[in-house]
């Protein structure tokens, strides 16, 4: 250990406002589609009047679905838009690997979150090459739950953009057939939610260059070897 | 067979209807067939000139329940109309003739009227070892629907058999029932319900006699005026669905309030059909007024969507009680305990990894002199 070198870190502005914006309304439409998602499927026994026109619980709760579907829906087309524009950290080839070294950095990230070995190359200061493959996985399931929510909207909807999607109701034999993918995916986010908060935390802890504030205040931290 | 055959108007003349009722038989079905006021010229037109077209009425896989209903249409005038002034050539179930008789009546009208007649197809096909399971006169199911559907001037698919494969076509499937759409090219109107309402029957056949054309259909070959909306859209129970009242269970107080049945599973948002509208034995009722969810009969595969009691299908390959919310608890669990191991283990290295974090990080501006030590 003697020959380690004390090293300083330098700023990085990694996550732009879009980006975070993107991240925390993502965040805030995702639980809101998931708690009202649930009560739809399994609506609670809530009574407190005598007759239905007194009450509209449920009804609200299914607005709360749509219009949180609906900012769902177009914060993750400017998040697509900003994979073109935004900063190298934020652009799309951050998600999907093609070149050997990402592959790498997958391997390498799996050693540091499985089997908790120390990192010997050099994690991205942006996505990891893991995160970024998590992520565009999740987008795919994004447009999934698009595609199946809106199919399912756009039978009590005259409007033009759940109308675009109602061709997928016949092509996955019916609203029963749709409504259970729907439902089944939802199960998606909440497993994600659980392991991408805890591996923030974890990376935040191992590799010490501020995960986790990053996607308040956009900065991160490198080792100045490695940024040269 | 050969001479022309009488329209519709002078078929009633001979049995004594009098023009007025004629009239109130056009109005009927152009209501029926959902015909503006202003289209009613062309209704009595068509009823007035056109001969009345030759229909043959195939029965395949099938209970009969799409007959049963079709003869329960309400109003009595429009199933005469199939009865009385549509000329039956052949159908299994109601005709007189039997055995070669009957198989004679059936190529005929193929024969002379080749182009001109409409088939009705009630009951799937089974598809698997040359279609032995179903055969009449020695031939396949398949074979006789593809020599029907030759020279059919349109195909309508009675019922759920027909449309999408009914219980016959349920998992496994030992038959491999087919519905007739996917046999023949011919663009099919599907007509699903186990069975269908009987009028809507009566309608999308009128609708056929008087335009001599396809209703609109929608993305499952559906007419649109009858399968365009849910169930649930025009049920009665709806405001207790958007007020959040449901029946909990069969026997409890809100089922005898009539409470919405959507927790006790039923299919009303999932499934497109007239019922709620329409009604069934003249009007009378429909499942879900009578207390029951509607089992969404009308839609595809409804035989393999799970229990009828429970909205979520069982998930494949856990049992038949399992549904996505119990996987998803387990897989969610799961997820939430491999990570609190994970963070157990990260706790027990902690020492190791502070210690070196440390060691590659400075404190101050400038390093240490003795910061190589240690």
């Amino acid at each position: 250990m003697a020959d380690t070198q004390a090293v300083s870190f330098y700023r990085v502005y990694v996550w732009q406002v879009p980006v975070r914006l993107y991240h925390w309304l993502n965040a805030i439409c995702v639980l809101v589609l998931i708690v009202t998602g649930f009560l739809i499927g399994k609506p609670l026994a809530i009574i407190y009047s005598t007759e239905a026109y007194q009450q509209y619980w449920f009804g609200t709760v299914r607005f709360i679905h749509f219009v949180t579907a609906f900012i769902f829906f177009f914060n993750f087309l400017i998040r697509i838009y900003w994979g073109f524009v935004g900063n190298k950290y934020a652009r799309w080839n951050n998600f999907i690997p093609f070149k050997k070294a990402h592959f790498e950095e997958i391997k390498e990230v799996l050693k540091v979150d499985i089997l908790q070995s120390k990192a010997q190359g050099i994690i991205s200061i942006g996505h990891n090459m893991l995160a970024g493959v998590t992520y565009f996985l999740s987008f795919l399931v994004f447009l999934f739950q698009v595609c199946t929510g809106f199919a399912l909207y756009s039978s009590m909807s005259g409007s033009f953009l759940p109308k675009l999607f109602a061709w997928v109701i016949p092509a996955m034999g019916g609203d029963f057939a749709v409504r259970q993918w729907h439902h089944i995916f939802m199960w998606f986010f909440v497993v994600f939610t659980i392991i991408h908060v805890y591996l923030v935390f974890y990376h935040d802890y191992v590799e010490g260059r501020g995960t986790t504030s990053s996607m308040v205040g956009g900065w991160k931290f490198e080792r100045e070897d490695v940024l040269k | 067979m050969v001479k022309k055959l009488p329209s519709i108007w002078e078929a009633m003349q001979t049995k004594g209807y009098s023009r007025r009722d004629f009239m109130r038989f056009c109005s009927m079905a152009a209501a029926v067939a959902g015909v503006k006021v202003s289209g009613m010229a062309s209704v009595v037109h068509a009823f007035e000139k056109k001969p009345r077209p030759p229909v043959v009425w195939l029965h395949f896989q099938e209970c009969t329940c799409c007959s049963e209903s079709f003869i329960r249409s309400s109003h009595p005038i429009v199933s005469d109309v199939v009865f009385d002034y549509l000329s039956l050539d052949y159908t299994e179930t109601l005709q007189a003739a039997a055995g070669h008789q009957a198989e004679k009546c059936l190529h005929d009208t193929m024969k002379n009227n080749a182009g001109k007649y409409i088939l009705l197809v009630e009951g799937s096909v089974p598809m698997k070892d040359d279609g032995v399971y179903c055969t009449i006169g020695g031939r396949s199911a398949e074979d006789i629907l593809k020599e029907a559907a030759k020279d059919a001037a349109a195909v309508i698919a009675w019922g759920s058999c027909a449309s999408n494969g009914c219980i016959q076509a349920a998992n496994p499937n030992p038959t491999n029932a087919t519905p007739i759409h996917k046999i023949i090219s011919k663009p099919v109107i599907n007509v699903p319900g186990c069975p269908p309402i009987g009028d809507v029957m009566t309608a999308v056949i009128t609708h056929v006699l008087v335009f001599g054309k396809i209703p609109d259909l929608d993305g499952q070959g559906r007419p649109k005026e009858f399968y365009g909306r849910r169930v649930h859209d025009t049920c009665y129970r709806r405001p207790y669905y958007d007020a959040g009242m449901f029946v909990e269970a069969w026997d409890d107080d809100k089922a005898r309030k009539g409470y919405c049945l959507y927790k006790m599973g039923c299919r009303g948002p999932v499934t497109y059909n007239a019922c709620s509208v329409t009604r069934w034995n003249e009007g009378t009722s429909y499942p879900i007024q009578s207390g029951h969810g509607c089992i969404g009969c009308s839609e595809n595969g409804f035989w393999d969507n799970g229990p009828f009691y429970r909205h979520l299908a069982s998930f494949p390959g856990f049992g038949i009680e399992t549904t996505a919310d119990t996987v998803g608890t387990v897989v969610g669990v799961a997820a939430a305990a491999g990570v609190t191991a994970h963070a157990v283990t990260t706790h027990i290295r902690k020492k190791k990894i502070v210690n070196d974090r440390i060691e590659r990080s400075v404190t101050d501006r400038e390093p240490k002199k003795e910061g190589g030590e240690e």
